[in-house]
């Protein structure tokens, strides 16, 4: 078994997982939320048995390294993570329909980088050769999931609120009664980015410290540093914007859901838009 | 203006955030207090300290001195700054900064290039209205923390020892137990049941009943204040950073040595000893893409190896740092001058071959009046041609009255250059040309400031959003004793230590 055949049972699982957890929003059958949720989980421990196969694949080339290397790895170690910040909301909070809105990201990212990218290991070029890869890459990924599961439930947020909106008569039938009370929503979110804020300061403090040790230069104002600032911002307004009246609730989900954008932006936009330190595949220094 | 507090409404809006109080003569008016936390206020209502309060009241007649004060401890403005300053920070990731590529500067307009150069665009991050909004951050930091340091002082070591009857209302966990004991004994009993399960209480006796105060974790609420400070901290390091550092670059030939550099706007400056670059390489993978470039680096002081720093390996992730400025890995390329390489010419039906030396460019003319010339070398082809290694010289031919032929020769690969049908066989033979390192070079004695604040920033930001300050207080009167809790942050999980000191609670004889 190689760990590319486990990454496609992986993708397949997500699959399974979100189509589950749609029947189970549609049917509001417990059974399949549980279903749902124990499909992802299996996807995630065969994830985790690739992610380690492909660690030790890289040895066995000869050119070992964490698999954090390219835009593939970090997109395969990307959706690791955000079902396993999904998995700690469902367990914590047992909010198993936040998976209907959160497993999907997982698995766009494991379709678009096992269909899309060439998945080959690289060995690393000499700017990734530290230990800091790993401590950089963990923070900030982590970081980005908890963000991801704080826009799904932010999305569930605007959903519930525009359908009670539409018909404020009638209490929210149908898919909405399956969502937790609005209440709860926001308190997630902030929970959620809550988990995501310290990661992506450490990210960003890991990412300083190396560009320091490797450069010369702790801040350099290039686009993927000037970009995770800005997410930083927008998160440090979300976090700044509870205390105050009239930046909850709504106000709040849309700042999660903007904070995200920034930082699939950060992630993804400044390596193929922008260029900067960070485009991996250029043998720069 | 200042009036005494007779009474204060609470309402609470849906996020428990406390919006509204009124005063005497129903003037409604925003505390600072709107900033704190729902137990917050009901401390500070509660508490007789503050019974009494003498509160300015806000009206129209504020002094201009107020007005700017509020304005800069406002979390309005802290909201507009960060969200300015995300949305500002954009523009220097899309528009090109620094020095102007002369393709930018012909694609875009004369007066967009104008508007964008009084605007300062192209150096956004240090344009004045860049550096002012962040310092205007700055000072809404520091006037957020003076306005408030002092009121979360208090309410750490002032801290509600009574609770009124109305608070006791408010709190959402509460358990009580009832006893036949004298008041004295339960209270013993009690201070001694919360010293061993949660902490050491401190107990006050009013109108025959005693309440016992225990908390935990009260500090934590500074957290937040840590992390404000700390980025002034990364501030100043930054400051210091460039007023007394330094960066630049510099460029040394293998086998020579430099004692200055290059800065920023270009002008040469001392380093006050000297770099000897000993040897440069660049390794491959067997992909081509490179492995590791190293320059093998001498510091020399007064012509003489400086002992420990002989022969110091750089690679890209491992600089050399001598005297506080550090050397980094970040570019290479081929010397200029001396570069001669040598070619060989061996006539395909036999014969000895003839070694040339050739320099790039210049037209050899052989005996049979063939010319060629080199074009380019590389010292590792991998690279531009997938499959061959080592050196190799992309070489042009022109045979006597005929047209110009390209190719590439290599140094490893004989049978590859006789393949080539000619009478001639052109083999590179390598070069005494000299490669130089280019290294990036920097000093910042601020960066050590930087570390602290981030270290600060790290544990501010632990403590604020992973402790929580619990408060639990009992009150006893005769015949019952009454147990309240309050945490400033994860309800649930304190609901949870609560419930568990609840349960022992309940069944305590006395």
């Amino acid at each position: 078994m190689t760990s590319s055949m486990f990454f496609n049972i992986t993708t397949f699982a997500y699959l399974i997982s979100t189509v589950v957890f749609f029947a189970f929003l549609a049917s509001k059958n417990k059974s399949l939320g549980i279903a749902g949720s124990f499909i992802a989980y299996a996807g995630l421990a065969v994830q985790t048995v690739a992610i380690a196969l492909r660690w030790k694949e890289s040895y066995d080339m000869g050119v070992g390294h964490a698999p954090m290397s390219n835009l593939y790895e970090s997109i395969v170690f990307f959706s690791w993570t955000i079902i396993l910040l999904f998995a700690y909301i469902d367990i914590r909070y047992k909010y198993r329909i936040v998976g209907a809105f959160v497993v999907p990201f997982a698995l766009l990212g494991m379709a678009w980088a096992q269909l899309g990218m060439n998945t080959g290991i690289e060995p690393l070029v000499p700017a990734l050769q530290s230990n800091w890869l790993l401590y950089h890459v963990i923070t900030c990924f982590l970081g980005y999931a908890a963000f991801a599961v704080a826009c799904g439930i932010s999305i569930m947020y605007l959903l519930r609120t525009a359908m009670e909106g539409t018909n404020s008569s009638a209490p929210a039938g149908g898919l909405m009664s399956m969502f937790p009370p609005l209440k709860v929503l926001d308190d997630l979110n902030y929970r959620s980015i809550m988990i995501g804020f310290p990661l992506l300061t450490l990210g960003i403090i890991t990412g300083a410290a190396w560009a320091n040790y490797a450069w010369g230069t702790y801040w350099s104002w290039d686009p993927k540093e000037t970009w995770s600032l800005i997410v930083w911002f927008v998160y440090a307004a979300f976090l700044h914007a509870r205390i105050t009246k009239g930046w909850v609730g709504k106000r709040a989900a849309w700042l999660s859901v903007i904070g995200f954008a920034a930082t699939i932006f950060c992630y993804l936009g400044v390596n193929l838009f922008l260029s900067g330190l960070h485009s991996y595949g250029n043998s720069k220094m | 203006m200042v009036v005494k507090l007779k009474a204060i409404i609470i309402k609470q809006d849906r996020m428990g955030i406390n919006s509204k109080m009124i005063v005497k003569k129903g003037v409604h008016f925003f505390l600072y207090l709107r900033y704190c936390s729902k137990d917050n206020i009901y401390d500070l209502c509660c508490n007789k300290n503050y019974r009494n309060l003498e509160i300015p009241l806000a009206t129209t007649d504020r002094s201009f001195v107020t007005n700017v004060w509020d304005f800069f401890c406002s979390l309005k403005l802290t909201l507009f700054l960060l969200i300015s300053l995300a949305l500002t920070s954009i523009i220097g990731t899309i528009l090109p900064q620094g020095a102007l590529p002369p393709e930018y500067v012909a694609q875009i307009s004369a007066t967009k290039l104008q508007i964008y150069t009084k605007l300062g665009f192209f150096d956004m991050y240090h344009s004045w209205w860049f550096i002012a909004l962040l310092y205007v951050f700055s000072l809404n930091l520091v006037s957020c923390s003076i306005k408030r340091l002092p009121h979360v002082f208090k309410f750490i070591s002032e801290p509600t020892l009574v609770l009124g009857e109305g608070q006791r209302n408010s709190f959402s966990l509460k358990k009580e137990l009832s006893f036949s004991g004298p008041v004295e004994k339960g209270k013993d009993r009690l201070v001694e049941f919360l010293g061993k399960e949660f902490s050491t209480p401190v107990i006050t006796e009013q109108n025959g009943e005693y309440h016992l105060f225990a908390q935990k974790a009260a500090w934590c609420r500074l957290g937040v204040y840590v992390v404000h400070f700390s980025i002034l901290v990364i501030f100043v390091g930054a400051i210091i950073g460039s007023l007394a550092g330094y960066k630049g670059y510099v460029t040394i030939v293998e086998g020579t040595s430099v004692n200055a550099f290059e800065g920023r706007n270009g002008q040469q400056m001392p380093l006050g000893f000297e770099v000897l670059c000993e040897k440069f390489n660049v390794d491959f993978y067997a992909t081509g893409a490179p492995k590791e470039f190293r320059s093998i680096l001498t510091i020399l002081e007064k012509g003489k190896p400086v002992p420990g720093y002989s022969q110091v390996k750089v690679i890209v992730n491992e600089p050399l740092t001598y005297k506080g400025i550090t050397f980094y890995q970040s570019s290479y390329g081929q010397a200029n001058e001396g570069g001669e390489h040598f070619i060989s010419v061996t006539p395909k039906n036999g014969g000895a071959p003839e070694k040339l030396t050739v320099r790039d460019g210049v037209v050899v003319t052989l005996k049979d009046g063939t010319t060629f010339k080199l074009l380019e070398a590389t010292q590792e082809v991998r690279q531009f041609a997938p499959g061959f290694s080592g050196p190799a010289a992309r070489i042009e031919v022109t045979r006597k009255g005929a047209a110009p032929q390209t190719f590439i020769a290599f140094k490893n690969f004989p049978e590859v250059n006789a393949q080539r049908g000619d009478a001639l066989i052109f083999g590179y033979e390598g070069t005494n040309a000299k490669q130089y390192t280019g290294l990036q070079v920097a000093k910042d004695p601020g960066v050590w400031v930087v570390w602290l604040g981030c270290a600060l920033m790290v544990i501010g930001i632990s403590v604020a959003f992973f402790m929580s300050h619990k408060r639990i207080w009992v009150v006893v009167s005769k015949g019952h004793a009454r147990m309240y809790g309050n945490a400033s942050k994860n309800q649930a999980g304190f609901q949870m230590q609560f419930e568990d000191i609840s349960e022992k609670f309940h069944v305590i004889k006395i």
